[in-house]
């Protein structure tokens, strides 16, 4: 393996607290190290550039059965953005929805190398590994959806949370997953019978719980498994006004499972569970109450899910929110479904407009977000890709956040009603290049649990992301055109200690390596009869064709975690 | 004026948006003949596949297509001035997404011609193919202004997402004509086959043969004398006026002529 020597840069490794000094990066053998012979490594002359760690995506939706179903559903998306092939890369589409191949070239450009795809039903998880296969470049890894997951809820209403917990450990290894990802707990299932669910102690048929019981239960559940990522939640209500009493109410249930060390949930894509006001004529936002609440408390931490104005394609598996989103949105062509015992889906295209009101509000709660909440350590960077934008919209999403000018500039051309409402003109704060490493790589993996992951300390892993920009001389908020440029366009990305791009291209293809948990339990989990005769009953897969087994996944990289039950 | 000819029968499409006066204007029969087109997956010039000639004694801004085109596409893509004559066949994509100028087929056109268009005119003397006029695959944004005559028949999907301009049918029209439709106008004046309107939210359909079938998502609102089809031309009725498609809370309109269509005669009691 080659040996790398990145000099002179300016360092931002947040998790080692260097705060661009200049200094020399050693890489060898795909990990960093203290010292390289310079005379057989490869030099990189950093000198007025910015280094990082590679980036660490922590939401974004790229493969699975509902990204898929997005771009079947999506030929216009295509036909508007074509990638042409190249000696070395291939042809793809997309939009907002990126084919496979387009995803990893165009996150490796961004200077990322790790993604984490959020949402995976585990009856189609052999179909995201098989697209997690073609995305090369980038390290992946997926959420099981277990909030709504049959046997996770029984075992539950049973108040038998090691057998839970034995069932779950069971499905994160059967499907090859990396966390527990709860969407609208208790709603999917209701959705199930056209129902949903309204707030945190409403009756979810069938089972005699509430979405209060399953968010605490799996918490419980995720400690006892040791599991490195906290549970990762998609609140009820999402997308209501009047949402953000519901999102409180659900950092509330989580409170008393802090233990003072390590925080105890996210809640993803927050922006879109921020919502103030009765209704949508009233729609205004709740960024305040939700700042301040994460501001007096640690056990939570969440990402934004921004906004960026973009014709996207809205994915999720909360189903009943899709087809309330549907009915607001008057004519458009939708996707729904329900994922038989585990989880719902809805696919619609939608426009974020800057001269509609709500869509200016949602832009601004996503901001004020991230600037409200003090500490970096607990909100970070995301568009929720695709929901909120498509996800090389992210350097718009950084300008926004480190330049006032910036959004001064695109609120100056939003909604005028939506101008009066934002709390944004009231905030001064503007992101350093330090914090921003934070919300978009040392926090994320410090989150996440990846621990050579998101810093540039000896033994993490060599993903190092070079911008073209100098923090002496440029004044990042007053010129955020450059700076936003040079943050889409990585002079260099490395990723395991190879030069992936270089000078803005890319120069090689890598597979990436897709991350699952092995989670030990003490006793194996119960898979009696009983349990095989409800598959044969209600699900459409045979319990043999249920797990993804290892030939599914091209270059695995397996985690074994040792579970206290 | 520039004549082109093919040189020989092409197997596979031809890919030439570059045929366009917009383009031509301006350029020597040299450089047009280095165009670029593409011939199935192989990129040759136009000069291969056509013989380019110039006659200087007309000045009009005009290019001329003299043979079978039917495997030429995208001709005259986004074409914002000047005029194109095509004598003989046309092929799929001709005058897609035109924003002004003329283009005249004398002979069948393809599928998708004038599709997305904005403004200009397509005269088509002969029949055209599924989704004149209409949209790219999935998108909902169709032709939006301009005129479209076609002295023959049309195939399906015929103005599906139309949001404004008109479409002149002298023919009868396949299934799903005026599909998802929101404004404009489209006027047939054989036959139409079912479906016709279905998803409609605004416009107007004017039939003045036989209607295959009316959409039971469709209610009778009246019966009208005439029918202003655009400002030069009225359609003589009487015409049963319905209104739909309910199930998308639509206002389109469709008028039926009575005389050719006594079976739906039985809507007049809920008049």
């Amino acid at each position: 393996m080659t040996e790398i020597l990145i000099k002179n840069g300016f360092v931002f490794d947040p998790t080692n607290k260097i705060d661009g000094q200049k200094m020399d990066i050693a890489i060898k053998d795909g990990r960093i190290v203290k010292k390289v012979n310079e005379c057989n490594a490869q030099i990189i002359d950093a000198s007025g550039l910015t280094v990082m760690a590679g980036g660490v995506d922590l939401h974004s939706h790229i493969a699975g059965s509902e990204v898929n179903l997005g771009r079947m559903l999506r030929p216009d998306d295509h036909v508007k953005d074509a990638v042409r092939k190249t000696a070395l890369t291939r042809s793809g589409t997309g939009y907002s929805i990126p084919s496979t191949y387009v995803t990893g070239y165009r996150y490796s450009k961004m200077g990322y190398t790790s993604v984490m795809n959020p949402s995976m039903a585990a009856m189609k998880a052999k179909h995201a590994h098989e697209e997690l296969n073609d995305i090369p470049l980038i390290d992946k890894a997926s959420f099981t959806l277990l909030g709504d997951w049959w046997f996770a809820l029984e075992n539950i209403a049973k108040d038998d949370l090691d057998e839970c917990a034995r069932h779950i450990a069971w499905m994160i290894r059967a499907t090859r997953s990396y966390a527990i990802k709860i969407v609208n707990p208790g709603g999917l299932e209701s959705w199930g019978f056209g129902r949903n669910v309204h707030s945190l102690d409403d009756q979810v048929p069938n089972f005699g719980l509430t979405p209060r019981d399953i968010i605490k239960g799996l918490a419980k559940v995720n400690t006892m498994l040791n599991m490195p990522h906290t549970i990762h939640l998609h609140t009820n209500n999402l997308g209501i006004p009047g949402n953000y009493k519901t999102t409180i109410e659900t950092m509330q249930a989580l409170e008393s499972f802090y233990k003072g060390d390590k925080p105890v949930g996210h809640i993803t894509h927050i922006q879109f569970s921020s919502f103030a006001g009765d209704n949508w004529a009233h729609f205004k936002s709740g960024a305040a109450e939700i700042a301040n609440y994460l501001n007096a408390h640690n056990h939570m931490t969440i990402d934004i899910g921004q906004v960026t104005f973009a014709d996207t394609t809205t994915m999720t598996a909360d189903g009943p929110f899709e087809f309330s989103l549907y009915e607001l949105g008057g004519h458009n062509k939708w996707v729904n479904s329900d994922v038989e015992t585990e989880a719902s889906g809805g696919i619609i295209p939608f426009e974020f407009k800057r001269k509609n009101a709500v869509n200016a509000i949602q832009w601004s709660i996503g901001l004020e977000l991230s600037l409200m909440v003090k500490d970096p350590w607990k909100v970070f960077m995301t568009t929720d890709h695709p929901n909120g934008g498509p996800f090389y919209h992210y350097p718009r999403v950084f300008a926004w956040l480190y330049s006032r000018k910036a959004r001064e500039a695109t609120l100056k051309n939003c909604n005028k009603k939506a101008q009066k409402k934002s709390l944004l003109p009231t905030l001064d704060r503007e992101y350093t290049l330090y914090e921003l490493a934070i919300i978009t790589r040392a926090g994320t993996a410090k989150a996440l649990g990846l621990k050579d992951k998101g810093h540039l300390g000896i033994g993490a892993e060599a993903d190092v992301a070079i911008y073209d920009i100098n923090p002496e001389t440029t004044d990042i908020a007053q010129n955020y055109k450059p700076v936003r440029r040079a943050f889409g366009n990585a002079i260099y990305t490395i990723k395991d200690g190879e030069i992936v791009v270089k000078d803005k291209e890319i120069v090689a293809v890598r597979p990436g390596r897709t991350i699952w948990l092995d989670v030990q339990t003490k006793e194996p989990c119960r898979i009696d009869d009983e349990l095989k005769s409800k598959f044969k009953k209600y699900w459409t897969i045979e319990f043999d064709n249920y797990p993804v087994t290892d030939h599914y996944i091209k270059v695995p990289e397996k985690i074994g975690i040792k579970a206290s039950v | 004026m520039i004549t082109l000819t093919p040189k020989r029968i092409f197997d596979v499409p031809i890919q030439a948006a570059c045929i366009s006066v917009d383009v031509f204007t301006g350029k020597s029969v040299e450089e047009i003949k280095n165009l670029l087109i593409t011939e199935g997956k192989e990129t040759i010039t136009l000069g291969d596949a056509f013989n380019v000639i110039e006659d200087s004694t007309i000045e009009m801004p005009t290019v001329v297509l003299t043979g079978d085109f039917s495997k030429v596409k995208r001709v005259g893509q986004g074409m914002k001035t000047g005029e194109i004559i095509i004598n003989g066949d046309a092929g799929m994509h001709t005058g897609e997404k035109l924003a002004g100028g003329k283009i005249v087929i004398n002979g069948n056109s393809g599928g998708w011609t004038g599709c997305e268009m904005k403004k200009g005119l397509i005269e088509i003397h002969g029949n055209s193919g599924d989704y004149t006029a209409s949209t790219y695959r999935g998108t909902s944004t169709g032709m939006k202004g301009g005129l479209i005559i076609i002295d023959g028949d049309v195939g399906t999907n015929v103005g599906c997402y139309l949001q404004g301009g008109t479409i002149k049918i002298k023919g009868s029209a396949g299934r799903y004509l005026g599909y998802h439709m929101s404004d404009g106008t489209i006027y047939v004046e054989k036959d139409c086959a079912s479906r016709a309107g279905a998803f409609m939210i605004g416009g107007k359909i004017i039939v003045n043969g036989v209607m295959e079938l009316m959409m039971p998502t469709f209610t009778i609102d009246g019966i009208k004398p005439k029918v202003k089809i655009d400002a030069n031309q009225n359609a003589q009725g009487p015409f049963y006026v319905f209104l739909g498609d309910l199930a998308e809370h639509g206002t389109g309109k469709i008028f039926v002529l009575k005389a050719t269509n006594s079976a739906l005669a039985t809507y007049e009691k809920f008049l």
